[in-house]
Order: structure tokens, then C-alpha cells, then sequence
């Protein structure tokens, strides 16, 4: 099997079995979307316009707070050492262990958007946009927040201060994600945006992966 | 793959290990400098020093997991010069205090991640788990397992991971007297292959290795 | 420019150029003032357009500073030297300063004009994430026991936020939003009146003037802040043996 397999799995297992991973990122999600129709007030038709930014608060809260210990971890128990000495370079590492976030924590919330958005009064029509730009979404988050991750190895405070390295960064895709949700229920077509959510996400991944590498070369420099 | 003849099989017959004037600091402290030191292939060098004086942090400048202040380190083989990435990925093994095991996990998840993330094969993990009297451990998890015992899983990885330059940070402190002599036993068989040890210690180890102290600049 | 990075040679250079800078910033900055002071008021603005005196150099200077920075992080990403993370370092409080300033004689401009303090266009929404870029630099710098693991970490994050400053500066050139497009800088030659024109150069000029003696004086108090360091660390090895 080969190294970066290995590794993938590793990191899925572990997101699974340290913590509950996805549910605890689901519960989450979840537990903001109670909160906002008790505190906005229960009229679906005015939830609904406020239901893309809230959708995407929550979904990048959630990528967030899981997010803060990607690398952590690692360095506290030395699995950070056995890592530089594999076969991988630290871009590999940090795609990897992006992937691996995006797979068992991102694509979870990216569905769970799906009854939260119904709950915020959105109509089913508008789902497949959203469960879209969710998915594309919370890659990009994931690549950014593994950036943040990676910068912040060491840290004497490691949760907020990922927070304000990560939060600004993370601005694009929730405008054009959902510019996208806005565009669609305005009666214009969300293509534009769309395209320039991916284009986003992928700038995140190539930036969020070289500067990650260079995160985690600083760490141990 | 056969362990007690400690054949080497990761594609670098002999690589010795040069040092050259080499300076460590942490922070503000100049732990060591010009630090020369050459390990021949075969051969063992047991670091001493009293607490801080770098030892760890050698074996870890070494590993290339924290940059030297000054000096040079060079990795050859047979007189031909590896590059330091290669070498440091492909044909070096630290043990430190800190083993990388997810104490959740089994011992065998996270011994086969280990070897195999260092180009082991599954053939090599029973053969380790063995020569380590690890049988009955495998299928609990991490936590369970006791210092000796988990030390123990740690060092199964040079055995199953086959790689020339094995760097261990006190492998033998949490150990009863049987394992150090097994051991022991074991880190010859490295070196009659042809492999070399470096091995931060504060009690002697038992086999025959140089002696290097490190510090005194301090 | 290379040879700067030796401190020594920095401190040498450096030292006739500092106070002259502060001299000069200082006198600039009084007589723009007062000729802001003293221009025509706007047919459309009123008094208000002297606010733009303030307004528009601090944030130009942002972004120039934050160019600055990222530079600064660039050539310590490369070089390692300790000076460009010094010049990264002392960039954040005047940049953080300039940007501030802003975006809030950009809100006071704008409740009389727009009839709002504040709106989420391109250009305001950037200039904020601007904004926050500088705080994210400083707290991550700060962060860490290790120097220079602080510098590193910093370093790539203040490289990364370089995206940032042609999202700025084109925000409202690629979006159709409410902050007005470029009128100083742009092809075809500036649209702004000469009366308007010469004191916001005089301005613009005063405040780069400043960044420079703060900018200088702050890398030099930190090369001195580094040398205490030193002596003091060797004066207690000395005395421990």
C-alpha cells in the first residue's frame, strides 16, 4: 500500500475514533441552527433570506473548531518527527491530512446543510446549489484552516489564534458561496459566483498547501 | 527477512555518518559546538552529557527535525554522498520520547501505520513483534500497554522498517534488565549488518560502543 | 540593499537619515494641514472633502506599508535575515494605524455622503480584512516561546495576506460597488482639480515620510532591544562559569 494511502486512512480512522469527527462537526452545525430561529424569530420567510449567510457562519464555524488541532496533536505525541523522516514531502502531508478532513468532517456538514437549510425555510429547489457550494466550500476551509493549523504548531494559544490567522481567509468562499444561494433566489443565474467560489477554493488549495509545507518546515527549524 | 543476522535490505549497503563542526542552540543557549564526529558502518556511539546538555537535540539535528547553527552532516555511502533528504527519508530511524503512538488506536493499527509509512512490509511487523515478545499485546489499544511495553512496540519499527542509521533518544530507560540484554542483543545483530547507532544514554549500553560527551561549552 | 542586512551596516546608514525624516514629516504634515484647511469647499461635499485630505493617504499608506511587510516576510523567508523579520515587525503598528484610520474617516466621510457609516462593498470589505491581516501577523509574531519560530510562522502567514492588496486596490474596478473608483492614480491621468490635487500630494508625501522615520526608528530600536539581549544572556553565562 502506498505511503499516501496510508497515511489517508490513518488520518479518516482517527477522525472517526478521536472525538466522533462528523458528529461532533454535525452536532454542531446543528446546534447553531436551533439557536438563530429562537433568537431571529420563527417566520420562515424572514429566516429565509438570512439562511445562506447562516448556513455558512455555522458551516465554517464547524470546519473551524475541528480544524484547530489538525496538526496539534501530531507534534505533542512526536508523530510530527515520523512524518518528516517518510517517504512524502510536507506538501503531501498537508494535502493529506486536508483531504482527510474535508472527506470525514466537510462533505458531513456539507450534507447536514441540507435539513438546516430546509429549517431556515429555504425551498427544496434550492438545495442542490447549496449542498454544491457547501461541498466546495468546506474544501476550501479545510485547506485554509490547515494552513492556519500548520502556522500555528506550538503555539502557547492554539484555538483563537487559529481563529484570526484563519477567519479572513476564509471570506471568499462564504461571499461568493453565498452569492451564489442569493443569486439563485433573486432569479439570476449563480454560474458567475459559482465559478468564482471554485476558483477560490482552488487558490486556497495550491496557497493553502505550499504555505502549509512552510508551516510545518518552520516547526521544526 | 532474517532478523538475527541483521540484514539490511533498505538499499544502502554501509552508510557511515560524518559530523563537522557542528553548533546546536535552542532559544537564546548555545547548547554544543563544534561537535566532530564520524560513525563508521558497524559501529556504535553512545552520547553522554549530564541533563540539557543537547543530546536529544543532536539526535534531532541529525534527523534533520531542528536546524544546526553551524556544521555540516553528511551521510555516505561506501564514500559516495547521499543527499540529506534521501538519507534523512529513506535510510535513518529516530526513537524518541516521544513515539508517536495514538494511545486509542491498537498496538498493531498503529505499529503497521508506522512501518509502513517507513517502507516496511507486513512480513517484517511479525517477525519484529516476535523478537520483541510483543505476541500477546497487538489487538489492545496503546493505552494499556506499559512503559516497558510500549517502548518496547516503538523499537519493533527499526526491526520490521529495516533502515541503516538508527538514532534512539534513552531506548533503553523504561526496560527491565531482560529487554536491555535482548535488546542489546538485537543492536548487534544491527551492526554486525553493517548498520550504525547512535543512542543518547545515561546508564551504559550493553554492547560495545565509543563514547562521546556532549556539552561543556555551556 | 543587500549590504543592509548586515545590522551593523544598517545601524550605520541608517542613523543621519532618521532624524532629518521626522524633521521634514513633521513640517510637511503642518503645511498640508493648514492648506486643507484652506481649500475651496466642494460643490458636492462641502466641508466634508477636507476629511479626504486624511482619509485618502492613510489608506494608501496601508496598503503600501502592507506591501512592505510582505516583503519584508519574503526576503526573511529567504535570507533568514533577522532584520527583515525586525522591518516585518515594525511595519504592523503603523500599518494597523494607517488602515484604521481608514476606515474610520471613511465612515465619517460617508454618513454625510452615502447616508451610512458603513456598507459591505468590495472596497470597504477589503480594506477590513486588511485590517485584520495586520492584527493576524502581530498575534501569531507574538505567539510562540521560540523567536524565531514566531518569525517563521509570521513570515508565511504575512506572504500569504499578500493577496489581499490587488483585491484592494481593483475591488472597485472589478465590482460595480458604491466606493468611488480611483480619481489619483489611474490611466489616462489624474481627474482630480488642481486645487484639490496639491495638497493631497503635499499630504500623501508627509505621511510616507512618516511611516519611513517611524518604520526606521522602530528597526533600529529593535536591533538595539536584540543587542541588550545578547549582552545580558552572554553577562549571565559569564557569571554562571
Amino acid at each position: 500500500m502506498s505511503a499516501a494511502l496510508l497515511l489517508l486512512r490513518r488520518e479518516m480512522a482517527l477522525s472517526w475514533n478521536g472525538g466522533g469527527g462528523p458528529l461532533l462537526a454535525c452536532g454542531f452545525l446543528l446546534s447553531l441552527a436551533v439557536i438563530v430561529p429562537l433568537g431571529a424569530g420563527p417566520r420562515l420567510d424572514q429566516l429565509a433570506s438570512l439562511a445562506p449567510g447562516l448556513v455558512w457562519l455555522a458551516l465554517s464555524l464547524a470546519s473551524l473548531l475541528t480544524l484547530e488541532r489538525l496538526f496539534e496533536r501530531d507534534f505533542e505525541d512526536g508523530t510530527l518527527d515520523l512524518l518528516a523522516l517518510g517517504p512524502l514531502p510536507d506538501e503531501g502531508v498537508v494535502v493529506l491530512k486536508a483531504l482527510a478532513h474535508w472527506l470525514t468532517i466537510g462533505l458531513p456538514l456539507a450534507a447536514m446543510t441540507l435539513p438546516v437549510g430546509i429549517s431556515l425555510g429555504l425551498t427544496p429547489a434550492q438545495l442542490p446549489l447549496l449542498a454544491l457550494t457547501a461541498a466546495v466550500g468546506a474544501l476550501a476551509f479545510s485547506v485554509t484552516g490547515a494552513l492556519g493549523a500548520a502556522l500555528a504548531i506550538g503555539a502557547r494559544k492554539g484555538g483563537l489564534l487559529i481563529a484570526v490567522i484563519v477567519l479572513p481567509l476564509f471570506l471568499p468562499p462564504v461571499i461568493f458561496g453565498a452569492g451564489a444561494l442569493v443569486a439563485q433566489a433573486d432569479g439570476r443565474s449563480p454560474g458567475p459566483a459559482l465559478a468564482l467560489l471554485c476558483a477560490c477554493a482552488l487558490v486556497a488549495v495550491v496557497i493553502g498547501v505550499l504555505a502549509g509545507a512552510a508551516g510545518l518546515r518552520g516547526s521544526r527549524t | 527477512m532474517d532478523i538475527e543476522s541483521g540484514s539490511q535490505n533498505d538499499g544502502a549497503g554501509m552508510i557511515r555518518l560524518t559530523l563537522e563542526g557542528v553548533a546546536v542552540r535552542r532559544g537564546e543557549r548555545r547548547l554544543f559546538e563544534d561537535l566532530n564526529l564520524s560513525v563508521r558502518p558497524g559501529e556504535a556511539v553512545a552520547l553522554t552529557g549530564a541533563n540539557g546538555a543537547g543530546k536529544s537535540s543532536l539526535l534531532r539535528a541529525i534527523a534533520g527535525l531542528l536546524t544546526p547553527e553551524a556544521g555540516r552532516m553528511r551521510f555516505d555511502d561506501n564514500g559516495q554522498d547521499l543527499d540529506l533528504e534521501v538519507a534523512r527519508t529513506r535510510h535513518l530511524h529516530l526513537i524518541g520520547h516521544q513515539d508517536g503512538f495514538r494511545s486509542g488506536r491498537t498496538a498493531r493499527d498503529e505499529l503497521a501505520f508506522q512501518v509502513g509509512w517507513c517502507g516496511g512490509g507486513p512480513g517484517g511487523i511479525d517477525e519484529a513483534v516476535r523478537a520483541l515478545g510483543l505476541e500477546g499485546l497487538m489487538d489492545l489499544e496503546v493505552r494499556r500497554l506499559s512503559a516497558g511495553q510500549r517502548r518496547r512496540l516503538a523499537l519493533a519499527r527499526l526491526l520490521a522498517a529495516p533502515r541503516s542509521v538508527w538514532l534512539l533518544d534513552e531506548p533503553l530507560s523504561p526496560l527491565d534488565a531482560r529487554w536491555r540484554a535482548e535488546v542489546g542483543q538485537l543492536m548487534q545483530a544491527h551492526l554486525a549488518g553493517g548498520g550504525i547507532i547512535l543512542a543518547a544514554v545515561h546508564d551504559p549500553l550493553p554492547i560495545p560502543a565509543r563514547t562521546c560527551e556532549i556539552g561543556g561549552t555551556a | 540593499m543587500f549590504g543592509l542586512a548586515n545590522p551593523d551596516r544598517f545601524m550605520r546608514v541608517t542613523r543621519p537619515l532618521v532624524g532629518p525624516l521626522w524633521v521634514i514629516a513633521a513640517v510637511l504634515l503642518a503645511v498640508g494641514s493648514v492648506w486643507a484647511f484652506r481649500v475651496p469647499e466642494d460643490a458636492l461635499q462641502g466641508d466634508t472633502v477636507r476629511i479626504l485630505f486624511i482619509h485618502v493617504p492613510a489608506a494608501s499608506l496601508g496598503l503600501a506599508v502592507y506591501a512592505s511587510l510582505g516583503i519584508s516576510c519574503l526576503f526573511y523567508l529567504i535570507f533568514r535575515h533577522s532584520l527583515a523579520d525586525a522591518a516585518a515587525r515594525a511595519a504592523v503598528l503603523p500599518g494597523a494605524a494607517f488602515t484604521g484610520l481608514a476606515l474610520i474617516t471613511g465612515a465619517l466621510w460617508g454618513q454625510p455622503m452615502w447616508g451610512t457609516w458603513w456598507v459591505w462593498d468590495a472596497r470597504l470589505t477589503s480594506m477590513l480584512v486588511l485590517f485584520l491581516l495586520y492584527i493576524a501577523y502581530a498575534v501569531l509574531r507574538g505567539a510562540f516561546d521560540d523567536e524565531g519560530r514566531g518569525a517563521r510562522a509570521a513570515s508565511v502567514l504575512g506572504l500569504v495576506g499578500l493577496i489581499n492588496l490587488p483585491i484592494v486596490k481593483f475591488s472597485v474596478d472589478w465590482w460595480n460597488t458604491l466606493h468611488q473608483p480611483a480619481s489619483l492614480l489611474r490611466a489616462g491621468g489624474t481627474s482630480l482639480d488642481p486645487a484639490y490635487l496639491w495638497p493631497l500630494l503635499v499630504m500623501m508625501t508627509a505621511w510616507l515620510l512618516l511611516f519611513l522615520a517611524v518604520w526606521l526608528t522602530a528597526i533600529r530600536t529593535e536591533v538595539v532591544r536584540r543587542r541588550v539581549l545578547a549582552i545580558r544572556a552572554r553577562r549571565a553565562r559569564e557569571a554562571q562559569g
